[in-house]
């Protein structure tokens, strides 16, 4: 069969950095194409060469053996090249078929467009209603809206940017059912991950790339995902480990936590219950958006809550700031890196000082010891092997998992009673992530209790003692990890969100 | 086509060199503007420059650069923690009028009675009026989420309002023959700020201003309610998860800078005007925020864009009086100076890319 689309030689070069080096592959109708690697491998760049973002230095693409090179995505759709973004672009306040129109280049009237909205969410299985606001939608449904909005355009290609890491295990299968479907009409997909277990699921063939390379191609059915996760990361991966030590007292109780989300579009918590044991790490798993920021906030002592809620070693919390907490050992780390853990415009020693000034005895009197500081940050530096050339440089200059590192780093570096980390691996590359999640282990091993939401359900099942989900700002009744199968962690989650929609 | 692209970190050449920029390219563009107006350029800028440090009669003028420099920069300090916050106290004028009155009343009341608590008095009074009048517009933000720009500002005409009331009714001078205006505290021993040296210009407000400055700088490079406000500006989530209380900071950052601005009032009223009147205030509290800005909301830098904004006042009145400058041009020029400061400051965290450039 001719291939749909040939990449021979893509090379693009960024001041500083080759993202892509001398990249081919090619794709034939109805292939399910993997295109997998690290973050910083060169993915992100790489579709958006074919989606007309970014313009090769060097080599060409050739579409059904004609020469291709899109200027811009308009001219890549036209061409039959559709994708879908890890993040969505999408108006909270408008339906979604409005949502839909802006999105088009010449929109149908609402009533045509609503019934062909309808028509594909049939086909393919993908259950979503038209009229509703796009702000009351979960994330699997808001990605069934770009779906559609792809597929409207009828795509011979479809790009999918890691679609899953926002689904519970149910959405993702229905998200597969769907791909299956496009694929057996003759659609291409090129589909971006990391997940290994889903690639091998899903797809017929995978490239990989690494620093810009490819270093490899296999077809993922018949190869281990270690032997693939090798191929990405370069190294033999050391998997975390832990003894599995007798869990403990009750060290953090919560209680019918319930309090209203301090933003517009946030998830109220309702009533959330679970108690930490000493030496235990708790793993929150469910789908973003379910209430993940506010129960860390309503922990880390950024939103207050009423007394009874939350009690620390017998004693009330709920109501003392982030500092008081701090003080009896109850520490955070939460997920967004830039702005929220750290000040992205201060050093690493000012940013060493945003938490550390009380536990590490950064301050006498009310006037801050700058030397100390220093030597903290550096201590941290050294520590968790975070790259930089010193704690005097900005945090945003640090590359993702570096500055990650360091967050979680300063915290775990302040000898924690308790730890609560959102995301601690969102968006870090595997070795540094292996790192965070066996600083996370060693922690538990020492007699602290760790807390960790995530929404990478394999890193929960590896660290996680117990397992919990949050849905609707409600979390279910934590059980053991050991023995979960994923269906019953689907059903924690909250099955498939929409389902009542359409019948699959 | 030319477009800016967001720097991957603020340059600090151009954080230093932006107000450098700005005045050059003030001193060029007011002398197109002065020369347009039919004056020689080259002349009206010395006049504006260079007559009030070195000209036949700077040993007048000299002084003068303390006596108007002293509560731009005391204003502007208290600014300059707000502003660096996130927290815009517009309406400074307003507090220095309020701290004017306060202070100017609790002089007059005293009248004519002598002791020495009566001056530290005052000066107390005069802090908490402007403190108070400061504190409308936080309260108001903390408890009601009240947009603190708009309060502050229409409070300014709110306390010139009072100004007026005061001059012509409970404050007039009841030997004043039936003109408008308080009794003059220049002649009121016990109330005067008089000038510490003779002829130097260093009166008390000086001195309140110096110690502000240090205390500022102290405040923001050493401790922790500095580091609060820095944060607070830098990332204001960041700030709430280090522990930081917004509500506090809101009300410790107005209160201070209305209160300074208080005492800039009061020793204003109590010294160089000597006395409460209508055309009291002449916008002190509207140029520090040019000078807070110019001085890139650091301590240093406000001394000196103070001297700066000062020397400004100074020649614009010599140009006026000399050179027969209209007062809008004057404005004009001031106005230039902030202007060019805002728009050279874009490129600290901006630069400008010639030809197409792709989205990344």
């Amino acid at each position: 069969m001719t291939p749909l689309l040939t990449l021979s030689g893509l090379t693009k070069t960024y001041p500083g950095v080759v993202a892509n080096d001398d990249v081919s592959l090619s794709i034939a109708p109805g292939e399910v194409h993997a295109l997998l690697g690290e973050n910083g491998a060169g993915k992100s760049t790489l579709v958006k060469m074919i989606y007309g973002l970014v313009k090769p230095d060097q080599g060409g693409m050739q579409m059904n053996g004609a020469p291709f090179a899109p200027a811009e995505p308009r001219a890549a759709r036209a061409s039959g090249v559709g994708m879908v973004f890890q993040h969505f672009s999408l108006f909270d306040a408008l339906s979604v078929a409005e949502n839909i129109a802006l999105g088009m280049e010449n929109a149908p009237g609402m009533r045509i467009l609503s019934q062909r909205i309808r028509e594909v969410s049939d086909t393919y299985g993908l259950p979503l209603s038209p009229d509703r606001i796009v702000g009351d939608l979960s994330a699997g449904e808001r990605q069934r809206v770009e779906i559609i909005r792809c597929l409207l355009q009828e795509p011979k290609l479809l790009i999918m940017d890691e679609p899953t890491s926002v689904l519970t295990p149910q959405e993702v299968e229905i998200l597969f059912g769907t791909l299956r479907k496009l694929s057996a009409d003759g659609t291409a997909i090129l589909y971006i991950s990391h997940k290994l277990e889903e690639i091998r699921a899903l797809c017929d063939t995978a490239t990989i790339l690494r620093l810009g390379k490819v270093v490899g191609t296999c077809i993922p059915r018949e190869t281990t995902a270690r032997d693939i996760a090798e191929m990405m990361v370069g190294k033999v991966l050391s998997t975390p480990t832990r003894s599995g030590a007798a869990l403990g007292e009750p060290v953090l109780k919560i209680e019918r936590l319930s309090r209203p989300s301090p933003s517009a579009f946030g998830m109220p918590l309702r009533e959330v219950t679970v108690t930490l044991r000493k030496g235990e790490v708790l793993g929150i798993g469910g789908v973003a958006g379910n209430g993940q920021d506010e129960l860390l906030s309503a922990l880390s002592g950024e939103m207050l809550s009423p007394p009874g809620m939350i009690t620390f070693k017998g004693q009330d919390i709920g109501t003392l700031g982030p500092n008081a907490r701090r003080r009896l050992g109850v520490l955070a780390a939460p997920e967004e890196r830039l702005g929220h853990a750290a000040a992205p415009d201060m050093s690493l020693t000012e940013n060493a000082m945003l938490t550390g000034a009380d536990r590490e005895n950064l301050v006498r009197g009310g006037f801050l010891d700058w030397p100390a500081a220093r030597a903290f940050a550096v201590k941290i530096i050294e520590a968790f092997d975070v790259r930089t050339p010193g704690p005097g440089n900005a945090a945003r200059a640090l590359s993702g998992g570096n500055l990650q590192k360091f967050v979680i780093g300063r915290e775990v570096m302040q000898r924690p009673e308790v730890l609560v980390v959102n995301q601690p691996t969102w968006g870090v590359d595997a070795s540094a992530a292996a790192a965070i999640r066996q600083a996370l282990l060693d922690l538990a091993e020492g007699g602290a209790s760790v807390i960790v939401i995530s929404q990478d359900l394999d890193e929960l099942m590896e660290i996680s003692d117990r397992f919990a989900a949050l849905n609707e700002g409600r979390l279910s009744d934590p059980r053991p990890t050991a023995g979960l199968t994923v269906d019953q962690i689907g059903m924690m989650m909250g099955g498939a969100h929409g389902m009542e929609v359409a019948h699959v | 086509m030319i477009r800016l692209e967001k720097r991957p970190r603020p340059s600090r050449t151009f954080a230093w060199a932006t107000p450098l920029l700005a005045v050059l390219a003030t001193f060029f563009f007011g002398g197109v503007l002065f020369a347009l107006l039919g004056k020689d350029p080259v002349q009206s800028i010395l006049t504006i420059f260079w007559q009030p440090l070195f000209g036949e009669f700077s040993f007048f003028y000299r002084p003068q650069l303390l006596i108007k420099g002293a509560p731009l920069v005391l204003i502007a300090i208290g600014l300059s923690l707000g502003f660096r916050a996130g927290i815009w106290n517009i309406g400074a004028e307003g507090q220095y009028i309020m701290g004017a009155l306060f202070g100017a009343g609790v002089g007059l009341a005293f009248y004519p009675a002598e002791g020495v608590f009566i001056f530290p008095l005052m000066v107390i009074a005069g802090a908490f009026g402007g403190w108070a009048w400061a504190m409308i517009p936080a309260v108001l933000k903390v408890r009601f989420g009240t947009n603190e720009i708009l309060v502050s500002l229409m409070l300014v005409y709110v306390a010139e309002q009072f100004l007026a009331s005061m001059s012509l009714g409970l404050m007039k001078n009841p030997e004043g023959f039936g003109f408008p205006g308080s009794r003059n505290l220049q002649q009121y021993p016990s109330a005067h700020n008089a000038e510490i040296i003779t002829n130097s210009g260093m009166h008390w407000g000086v001195v309140a201003a110096m110690i502000a400055v240090i205390f500022a700088y102290v405040l923001l490079a050493r401790h922790r309610l500095g580091f609060a406000v820095r944060v607070t500006g830098e990332a204001p989530r960041a700030a709430r998860f280090s522990g930081v209380n917004p509500g506090r900071l809101i009300l410790f950052c107005l209160g201070t800078s209305g209160m300074l601005a208080g005492l800039a009032g009061l020793f204003e009223v109590s010294g160089p005007a000597g006395q409460v009147s209508i055309d009291f205030n002449v916008g002190y509290g509207f140029t520090a925020i040019i000078v807070a800005f110019l001085g890139r909301l650091h301590p240093v830098g406000i001394v000196l864009a103070g001297l700066l904004m000062a020397l400004t006042y100074i020649g614009g009145d010599i140009a006026q009086s000399q050179l027969g400058l209209p007062a809008a041009a004057i404005q004009v020029f001031q106005g230039m100076l902030l202007f060019f400061l805002l728009a050279f400051d874009l490129f600290t965290n901006y630069r400008l890319r010639f030809g197409r450039t792709e989205a990344a």
